[in-house]
């Protein structure tokens, strides 16, 4: 019976698997300095930022790639075989989204993506990024009004310079791993943004990454500094088209949280996952880091993951100010034969510091899960708090659960609570909500949707609704 | 003479290549509530699991038929749709999903089958809430998990409440008195007498007479060796109670 339906929808499609022609603007694959002036060139960069793209550079040549510790496995990547840059190609700055290419803007429709003056009431301001340029940003001057910069990052080096300067790489050095090194020397685009003091934005902030052209890396790059006592809450949903080779994304993001500013990020990423056999699919290598630097500072991030054939990503807190917060909620799902190894770090430093962390991991198929996370709570950091909670649940024989937890104390106050679970969605349990009439595919997302509901509440609205709408379509099949 | 509700007729059943059920014949009219009685590893519990379709019961031989339709073509969640409903004698947990939502979720499966329209919240709430005061279930357990850190005599309360709400054909309670104080046994059997209905039947599935001192049922069969060895009126019951299984296998040569 359950196989019936496992097989269907099995072969059921990746939605969001269409590709659009347009006519792109690529660079030869490879990687070299030269590749990164010819970036850089391109998009008018000021020297200051060329010779840090090339001290990162420097650094990452001299690193090695790291999979001696997570808990994932994948053929090498050819750094040389991939391709830098691809912008679609235009032929002066768009003044309004009228003058967007027509099959972008189709590309945007089928995703959903609100760009349309119409969405306005939605609240939602959308930089779209299309490979590596940020094609069209939304609802500029409303932001303007409030004094808020939503820029894409290469307008935001021309517009405000100093304000890149000072915080660039200050959350993830250049140096700090790998990916990011390599992120740091080739980025290509991104979203800026710099809420200024007292400022609470007055809509959701949404960025829209998708992934076109083939052979393509797609490595932006997203700085939000939230001044003192602002809030901002900030979006990012991912999708790429269904290609057989794998594609890499590393992707930095950068948040910054002053004197009782918040700053809450919210990711959907549903990267192409691969198919059944483990054919195709993202590498998702991303590094996010947020850094409260104010007294009663607050980040949280919340994530539901579903996509990319492998993922591997810690959004991470910083709690340097005294009393400041930290919080992460995380839904992680892998089917098919996706990997995912994800999880936060929690860093106390400042007095009183507090951080929650609620991770959900769902493996179905020969799905991979493992949750890594790191609790520190350094010597200065007297009565921090953690709390966290690491739950796993699977589905079929043949997935994996795996948790990682690292906590190092060096206060004798802080108190540290940890609970992890692992359950198993039983036939006893299908046939039982079968019994009462449910059929199998309302009765997993049933169950699914109330082991993420923790995670799932902390969503804006609408991305709450598309999240589980997402968790049903990516299980579908998944029970055998 | 109307179709009866459930027929089965010469049921061969096997669970994992061993024979369980082994030529049962069982006839259950409109409105009939019977009971099921037998010793342990009788088949009793196979026989519940059979009729609700649940996986891993490989039917080798005989027929199920449901109003005369064959039951055992249909999907477990069609059958329940279809009005065949299964009181588990262990109700399994669902954690994460509040009760009242799953409630509803079954309630309006139920209802989209059968042609109604679906309730919304306030008419499912004033619908569950009527039906909670014929269990004498707390609000409170409404809000929690289905299941989740219900005590054994929760449980089957929720499991008749349940049933009052999805409103069955054929009721199928397995054991529902296993694990059941006096007082929780008499409030589960309350609920079960007020859903005694002339269109509705029941298959009470016991290994002791306990439960049918609450709820009197119309006939009583007699399973063992995977076979009805004999059947009566409820005096059966209190007769097997004094004298065992023993000698009803011994005179079936069971």
């Amino acid at each position: 019976m359950a196989n019936e339906t496992l097989e269907r929808l099995a072969r059921s499609d990746y939605e969001w698997g269409f590709t659009t022609d347009v006519e792109q603007d690529v660079i030869e694959p490879g990687l070299s300095e030269d590749v990164i002036r010819t970036i850089s060139a391109k998009k008018g960069e000021p020297d200051w930022l060329l010779e840090w793209r090339l001290g990162a550079y420097r650094r990452w040549l001299t690193m090695e790639e790291p999979h001696h510790w997570a808990r994932v496995s994948y053929p090498p990547i050819d750094y040389q075989a991939i391709r830098y840059y691809a912008a679609p190609k235009r032929k002066k700055q768009l003044e309004s989204l009228d003058e967007l290419d027509p099959e972008i803007r189709r590309t945007y429709e089928k995703l959903g993506i609100p760009l349309d003056e119409q969405k306005r009431l939605a609240g939602v301001a959308v930089d779209a990024v299309f490979d590596s340029v940020s094609v069209a940003t939304t609802f500029k001057k409303e932001l303007e009004k409030h004094g808020i910069v939503f820029l894409p990052f290469s307008e935001a080096v021309q517009k405000v310079p100093e304000l890149v300067r000072q915080y660039l790489g200050s959350v993830v050095p250049q140096g700090d791993n790998f990916f990011a090194a390599l992120n740091s020397a080739v980025f290509s685009d991104g979203s800026f943004v710099y809420v200024p003091p007292g400022v609470r934005c007055p809509m959701e902030l949404s960025t829209y990454f998708r992934i076109n052209a083939s052979e393509t890396g797609q490595f932006e790059r997203t700085l939000i500094i939230a001044d003192r006592g602002s809030y901002v809450s900030y979006l990012e949903g991912c999708t790429a088209p269904m290609r057989d080779e794998n594609q890499l994304h590393a992707a930095v993001v950068e948040l910054i949280a002053l004197d009782d500013a918040e700053i809450k990020y919210s990711t959907v990423q549903n990267w192409y996952p691969g198919d059944a056999e483990g054919r195709g699919g993202i590498f998702n290598f991303v590094t996010k880091r947020g850094k409260c630097l104010g007294r009663r500072s607050k980040i949280s991030w919340t994530q539901v993951e579903t996509g990319s054939a492998i993922t591997w990503k810690y959004p991470s807190c910083l709690l340097l100010g005294d009393d400041s917060v930290g919080e992460f909620y995380s839904v992680a799902l892998t089917a098919r034969r996706q990997q995912a190894d994800t999880g936060t770090k929690m860093i106390h430093v400042g007095k009183r510091t507090r951080s929650t962390i609620v991770s959900k991991g769902i493996s179905a198929a020969q799905g991979q899960n493992s949750y890594r996370g790191l609790v520190r709570i350094q010597k200065g950091a007297d009565g921090a708090r953690n709390y966290s909670q690491c739950d796993s649940l699977l589905i079929g024989n043949e997935c994996g659960a795996h948790t990682f937890p690292y906590l190092e104390v060096q206060n004798p106050t802080a108190r540290v609570e940890h609970e992890a679970t692992t359950s198993k969605i039983g036939e006893d349990q299908l046939f039982y909500c079968k019994q009462r009439g449910l059929s199998e595919e309302d009765a997993i997302n049933m169950i699914v949707n109330g082991f993420c509901k923790r995670v799932l509440k902390e969503l804006p609205m609408e991305f709450a609704v598309e999240a589980q709408k997402l968790l049903g379509v990516s299980l579908e099949g998944a029970v055998g | 003479m109307s179709v009866p509700m459930l027929e089965i007729r010469d049921l061969h059943v096997s669970v994992a290549d061993q024979p369980v059920l082994k030529g049962l014949d069982l006839v259950l009219e409109r409105g009939e509530v019977a009971a099921v009685m037998g010793p342990n590893g009788s088949g009793k519990s196979t026989l519940a699991n059979v009729i609700a379709g649940k996986p891993g019961y490989e039917v080798t031989r005989g027929e199920v038929l449901f109003e005369g339709r064959d039951l055992l073509a249909m999907a477990p969640e069609v059958r329940a749709r279809e009005g065949v409903f299964l009181a588990f004698q262990y109700p399994v947990e669902v954690p994460g999903v509040g009760n009242m939502y799953f409630l509803k979720q079954a309630v309006n499966a139920v209802r989209a089958h059968r042609g109604l329209e679906e309730l919304d919240a306030m008419e499912f709430l004033s619908l569950v809430r009527e039906k909670m005061k014929l269990v004498e279930m707390p609000e409170e357990l409404a809000k929690r998990g289905v299941n989740e850190g219900f005590s054994g005599g929760e449980k089957k309360r929720n499991e008749v409440l349940q049933m009052a709400l999805l409103e069955p054909k054929l009721c199928v309670l397995d054991e529902t008195d296993s694990g059941l104080d006096i007082d929780a046994l008499r409030v589960v059997a309350g609920g079960v007498n007020a859903l005694r209905d002339p269109a509705r039947s029941m298959l009470v599935i016991t290994h002791y007479q306990r439960l049918l001192e609450y709820v009197v049922p119309d006939r009583v069969h007699v399973l063992a060796g995977g076979r009805i060895v004999r059947s009566g009126g409820k005096e059966l019951a209190r007769e097997l109670e004094e004298r065992g299984y023993g000698w009803v296998q011994q005179e079936a040569g069971a």
